[in-house]
């Protein structure tokens, strides 16, 4: 199975009074995929389009244009067979676990949510299922009686994943898994992810401005501005060697893990560009510092430069 | 050559909140000292008691919940806990000054920034007019607001994240504060936007010869900026050194624990190595050590008796009863 995007676009209307005057350009043009078992890192500042390309994922959102294809078919054609395997393959896992999980709902009503009712599942399986995944993100079965008040932060996250495992699907969505959660608890959830990921043989999609834990989990990264690709490959080798001056600015700003590796940081002067406005050009020339004449009038060209890696500039 | 005296010392500061579930003791016996000049992190992870420090400082802890019991608190000599109201209103914006994580909230949304800068400058130095005007502008300028002469009439909103940041830092340095507390001061902001906003504040400070209190629970802040770090764990600081010291000898398992379950983006690690567990109830903290029921050293006596403070190397202490000198 195959999650394929081509030439993804979402344009938001901005409403004045009556009439649309303006549109907020969430994302351009950004054509992606995502095979069996890999992980994704999409790594991208806000407003770079990551959480818009992953609830087009979703089918939260149509497309303004562009398509998106699951095992080579269009989702835009799918009936309603299709849509029902769509939704038990696709799952996701939000940010904040506090906001995720309804408060009046017990744990068991809670996982047990997304499993169809119509396939004879009755009480005691159903149950059973909810009780398995619970074990599985190291949760105890007898938690299934509990409001998710009754529980921290890292837990509710655990819940939130159960939930997501319990159709067993094949693609989960991780959007900022951990960025509420607290360092210590971090790790645990990192580690179920990556544990998870090798028991079941799941694909994952990390959306993330972690760069450590999107290098902690990826495979391959994605790295977005202003709504567009910037550059794709392999997690290690984009880590290493980044392509774009974007990308090798956004991982400059990481910051070490020791003292002694403060280093010369490639300061980038300004902001991330208006979507509604956004520059001519490459998006990224006005904070560029390796901006060239042709990066001010023409888009760059998303073009293969080395065998797996993809870029957006005209350095290459 | 003498060591000049500190700017600040805090001796044994106890800040408990009471409440209907019993005496939460957010923090608890808290001492460190700071020089001028001096960056010195605070870090922990949340509701380990590194903001109610920083408010009990300011004398800022909500009350009638939350109350200084015990301890001192030593600014340029004096004892902030025996100033009265009035007093501690002057020492507030113009000695000790703060930042906090949030700009959209810290400020006033219907408000100018001109309106906002003023207030603090207008109230501390007692200026007027024109001169009012070149403070305020001044100030934004040393931040790096752009325009700062048209923007004055500006309102919050009207800027991005790091612009209101770099205001409420602004505001902040505008009277010349001996000790800057920031608190969490980049946790709302982008990668590219918190690396420039560290490097300005770092430059800021060296120039104004301010000593910061920064409060983080990012251990990459505290690797590239700070001088000195105080680790917290449920209201107390459990390991305190110079940076490279922690760093290099953590002498403490909690920092230890800490240090190895981090994720690094310049490092593919193969597996995390987690802390159990999570953090304690501040109402119902175990007698002994706080962190005897997560820690992966634990002894018997850990969970019965409080550790004692251990110096493990010159100015590098670590409260844990395995902790030991550093052979050098």
């Amino acid at each position: 199975m195959i999650l394929q995007a081509l030439g993804l676009t979402k344009y938001f209307p901005v409403t004045g009074g009556f009439t649309v005057n303006k549109w907020i350009k969430a994302l351009d043009g950004v054509s992606v995929q995502v095979a069996e078992a890999e992980t994704l890192g999409i790594v991208g500042e806000s407003g770079s389009g990551k959480t818009t390309l992953a609830r087009l994922f979703l089918l939260l959102e149509r497309p303004t244009s562009g398509s998106l294809l699951f095992d080579g078919k269009a989702t835009r054609d799918f009936g309603r067979d299709d849509l029902m395997r769509y939704r038990r393959s696709v799952q996701a896992v939000f940010q904040d676990p506090f906001s995720s999980l309804n408060p009046r709902m017990r744990v068991e009503d809670i996982v047990a949510e997304p499993l169809p009712r119509e396939n004879g599942l009755g009480g005691a399986a159903t149950r059973g299922r909810v009780g398995d995944v619970l074990q599985m993100v190291g949760l105890p079965r007898e938690s299934t009686a509990l409001y998710p008040h009754e529980f921290s932060g890292g837990q509710r996250q655990r819940i939130a994943i159960a939930r997501a495992l319990v159709g067993t699907p094949k693609f989960i969505f991780l959007d900022e898994p951990v960025s509420a959660l607290d360092v210590s608890i971090r790790a645990q959830i990192l580690n179920l992810l990556k544990h998870l990921q090798a028991t079941l043989g799941l694909a994952y999609v990390m959306i993330s401005h972690d760069l450590g834990a999107a290098r902690y989990l990826a495979t391959r990264l994605a790295v977005m501005y202003a709504g567009k690709l910037v550059e794709t490959g392999a997690c290690d080798a984009v880590y290493t060697r980044p392509l774009h001056p974007y990308t090798e600015a956004l991982l400059s700003a990481a910051l070490p893990l020791h003292p002694s590796a403060r280093r010369q940081r490639i300061i980038l002067t300004g902001e991330v560009p208006n979507p509604m406005n956004p520059p001519a050009g490459c998006r990224f020339h006005p904070r560029c510092p390796r901006v060239m004449p042709q990066c001010r009038s023409e888009e760059p060209e998303w073009k293969e430069v080395e065998p797996g890696r993809f870029t957006a500039c005209h350095l290459y | 050559m003498p060591e000049p005296s500190p700017l600040l010392v805090v001796d044994d500061l106890k800040t408990y909140f009471f409440t209907r579930r019993g005496i939460t003791k957010a923090v608890d016996g808290v001492s460190f000292t700071l020089h001028a000049g001096e960056t010195l992190a605070l870090v922990g992870e949340s509701g380990s008691g590194k903001s109610v420090t920083c408010l009990s400082l300011v004398r800022l802890v909500p009350e009638p919940a939350g109350r200084i019991v015990g301890g001192r608190v030593l600014f340029e000599g004096d004892d902030l806990l025996r100033k009265t109201r009035a007093e501690m209103r002057r020492v507030r914006g113009k000695q000790i000054a703060m930042v906090l994580q949030d700009p959209m909230t810290s400020l006033n949304p219907s408000l100018t920034i001109g309106t906002q800068v003023s207030e603090v400058v207008r109230l501390h130095q007692r200026l007027r007019g024109a001169s009012l005007r070149e403070r305020v502008l001044q100030a934004l300028r040393r931040l790096r607001i752009a325009a700062a002469e048209t923007r004055l009439r500006d309102y919050p909103h009207q800027f991005s994240g790091g612009m209101r940041q770099r205001v409420s830092s602004a505001i902040a340095l505008s009277c010349a504060p001996r000790l800057l507390i920031a608190d969490e001061p980049t946790t709302s902001l982008d990668v590219t936007i918190q690396a420039q906003y560290l490097e300005l504040l770092k430059e800021v400070q060296a120039a104004a010869g301010v000593a910061v209190i920064l409060v983080t629970h990012d251990f990459g802040i505290v690797a590239a900026n700070a001088d000195r770090v105080a680790v917290m764990y449920a209201g107390k600081i459990v390991e305190m050194g110079s940076t490279l010291q922690v760093f290099d000898h953590p002498g403490h398992p909690y920092t230890r624990a800490l240090l190895r379950c981090l994720t690094d983006a310049g490092l593919k690690r193969q597996q995390l190595v987690e802390i159990s567990g999570q953090p304690p109830d501040l109402a119902r903290l175990p007698p002994g050590c706080p962190f005897a029921p997560r820690c992966p050293e634990r002894q018997a006596i850990c969970e019965q008796v409080a550790p004692p403070t251990v110096t493990v190397e010159n100015g590098h202490t670590a409260s844990c009863w395995a902790a030991s000198p550093v052979a050098t």
